[in-house]
C-alpha cells in the first residue's frame, strides 16, 4: 500500500467523529469483525487512527478501497455538503420507456468503469455513488516545495438518486401544487381556502424559488399591547424594547411555507414579506 | 348551518365518516392516508377542514367521529380548535369527538402545556389521545384505533354504542384532574 493511499486513510479516518466511526467502519467492510475488535476504540483517537491505518496496510488497502471510505463519509454527511442536482430527462424523438432499476444500475456503472479510471462506487438504497479521481497518481501529494507543482487532485463526487419524485418531495411542497389526494375517500372540506392561501402566497413571494437569507432581525421600541385589560406592562409609558431573531437555514422559503403548511394565517405579517423588496433584513420599528 | 350535528342526517350504507379538524394539512392527510390503510368492513370517508364551520355548500354525509388535532407546538393550532369547538352541536360530545394532542415528544417545541389540552377535553368530557402523528409507527397505530373508534361511532359494531365507549374510556382514565 503506497504512502499516498494511507495518507488518504489516515486523513478520512481523522474526520470522522469518534461516535460514528465503528459504524462507517463497519459500512465499509474492509476490515474484517474480528480485526475491528482489536481495536481499543477508547484510547485517543491518535491512537485509534494509527490503529486502523496499520491493520489497512496489513490488508494492502487499495486506492479503489480508500475511496470507498470516502464516499461513505461523504454519504454520512451528505448534508454538510452543497450539491449540484441535475435531473435527467428524454432527448427530442426519444420515448419514454419504463426501464429496470437493476439493469440500469449496471449499465450505468459499466459505462463509468469504462470513462473513468481510478473510480470507485457504492450503491445504498436507490441512490448510486461514485468517486473519481483526476491527476497523477505519482504525485507526492505531501511535499509542496516552490520547486516542485502542486499535483491537480481534484476530485468530483456527486451521488444521484434514483428515487419517485413522490417521496422525495416534501409534504408542504404538494400542497402548494394543490395535488390534492388521488384517493377520492378523501374529502378536503377547505378547499377555497387552500386555493385563497395558495393564492396569496403566489401573489406574495412569487413562484421561483426566494433568495438565500438566513437572519432577519427586528429592533422594537413600541409600547406593550396586550389583549388582557389590566397589565402592569401596558400601563409603563415608555416604550418596551425588545429585539426578534428569526433564523433559518432558508429564512424566506420557509416564510414562504408557513401559510401553505397551515402554520399561520394568510396573509402573513407585511413586516415578514417586506424583506425581499425593501432588501433590507434589519428593520427597527417604533409606534407612528 | 353553521353548526354541526351528529343526527341532522340519514346514514350511507355502511359508510363510516371521521372528520379531522386541524391547521396543519400535512399532518391530517399523513393520517387519513394511514387511517384507509387498514382493513376495514365498513366504507370510510375522511374529510379534512382547517377549522369550523364547515363550508356549507358541500354535499356530506353525516359526520361520525370529529378528531380535533392539536399540536403542542402551536398556540395558533390550539386557538384554532378553541374557536371551531364553539361550531360543534352539544349531542356530539357523547362519544362522538375526540381530541388528538400531536408533538409531546418534542417537548423542547412545545408551547402549550400538557395540562392545557387535558383541561379542554375534560371540559368537553370527551377522550384525549396523544400520538406524534409525524412518527410513521405511532400514525399508523393511532390510525388504528380511529378506525376502530370511527367504527363504533358510526353504529357498525353491533352491542357497542358511542357511549358505552366514551364512558369506558373515562373510567381507564388516571387520577382526576382535581387531584393533578
Amino acid at each position: 500500500m503506497d504512502e499516498t493511499v494511507a495518507e488518504f486513510i489516515k486523513r478520512t479516518i481523522l474526520k470522522i467523529t469518534m461516535n460514528e466511526l465503528i459504524t462507517i467502519l463497519k459500512a465499509w467492510d474492509f476490515l474484517s469483525e474480528s480485526q475491528l475488535q482489536t481495536i481499543n476504540f477508547r484510547q485517543r483517537k491518535e491512537s485509534v487512527v494509527q490503529h486502523l491505518v496499520r491493520l489497512c496496510e496489513e490488508k494492502h488497502a487499495s486506492l479503489n478501497d480508500a475511496a470507498l471510505l470516502d464516499i461513505i463519509y461523504t454519504q454520512f454527511h451528505q448534508h454538510q455538503k452543497v450539491w449540484d442536482v441535475f435531473q435527467m430527462s428524454k432527448g427530442p424523438g426519444e420515448d419514454v420507456d419504463l426501464f429496470d432499476i437493476k439493469q440500469f444500475k449496471n449499465s450505468f456503472k459499466k459505462i463509468l468503469q469504462r470513462a473513468l479510471k481510478n473510480s470507485a462506487q457504492e450503491t445504498k438504497e436507490n441512490a448510486v455513488w461514485f468517486e473519481s479521481a483526476w491527476g497523477n497518481s505519482n504525485s507526492q501529494t505531501t511535499s509542496r516545495t516552490p520547486s516542485s507543482a502542486p499535483p491537480a487532485r481534484a476530485r468530483t463526487l456527486w451521488g444521484q438518486t434514483f428515487e419517485t419524485h413522490n417521496s422525495t418531495t416534501p409534504l408542504q411542497e404538494r400542497n402548494l401544487g394543490l395535488d390534492i389526494n388521488m384517493d377520492s375517500r378523501i374529502i378536503h372540506e377547505n378547499i377555497v381556502e387552500k386555493e385563497r392561501v395558495q393564492q396569496i402566497t403566489q401573489e406574495t413571494f412569487g413562484d421561483y424559488p426566494q433568495p438565500q437569507l438566513e437572519f432577519a432581525q427586528y429592533k422594537l421600541e413600541t409600547k406593550f399591547k396586550s389583549d388582557l385589560n389590566r397589565s402592569i406592562l401596558a400601563e409603563r409609558e415608555e416604550p418596551l424594547r425588545c429585539l426578534i431573531k428569526f433564523s433559518s437555514p432558508h429564512l424566506l422559503e420557509a416564510l414562504k411555507s408557513l401559510a401553505p403548511a397551515g402554520i399561520a394565517d394568510a396573509p402573513l405579517s407585511p413586516l415578514l414579506t417586506c424583506i425581499p423588496n425593501k432588501r433590507m433584513n434589519y428593520f427597527k420599528i417604533r409606534d407612528k | 348551518m353553521s353548526v354541526l350535528r351528529p343526527l341532522d342526517k340519514l346514514p350511507s350504507l355502511n359508510t363510516a365518516t371521521i372528520l379531522l379538524v386541524g391547521t396543519e394539512d400535512a399532518l391530517l392527510q399523513q393520517l387519513a392516508d394511514s387511517m384507509l390503510k387498514e382493513d376495514c368492513a365498513s366504507e370510510l370517508k375522511v374529510h379534512l377542514a382547517k377549522s369550523l364551520p364547515l363550508p356549507s355548500s358541500v354535499n356530506r354525509p353525516r359526520i361520525d367521529l370529529i378528531v380535533f388535532v392539536v399540536n403542542l407546538h402551536s398556540k395558533y393550532s390550539l386557538q384554532n380548535t378553541e374557536e371551531s369547538l364553539h361550531h360543534v352541536d352539544a349531542s356530539f360530545f357523547l362519544g362522538k369527538v375526540c381530541f388528538l394532542a400531536t408533538g409531546a415528544g418534542r417537548e423542547s417545541h412545545c408551547s402549550i402545556h400538557r395540562h392545557t389540552v387535558v383541561r379542554l377535553a375534560h371540559s368537553y368530557q370527551s377522550p384525549l389521545l396523544y400520538c406524534d402523528l409525524e412518527v410513521e409507527g405511532f400514525r399508523a397505530t393511532m390510525a388504528q384505533r380511529l378506525v376502530r373508534m370511527l367504527q363504533i361511532c358510526a353504529g357498525h359494531v353491533p352491542g357497542v354504542s358511542a357511549l358505552n365507549l366514551l364512558s369506558l374510556l373515562r373510567s381507564s382514565e388516571g387520577p382526576s384532574l382535581e387531584d393533578m
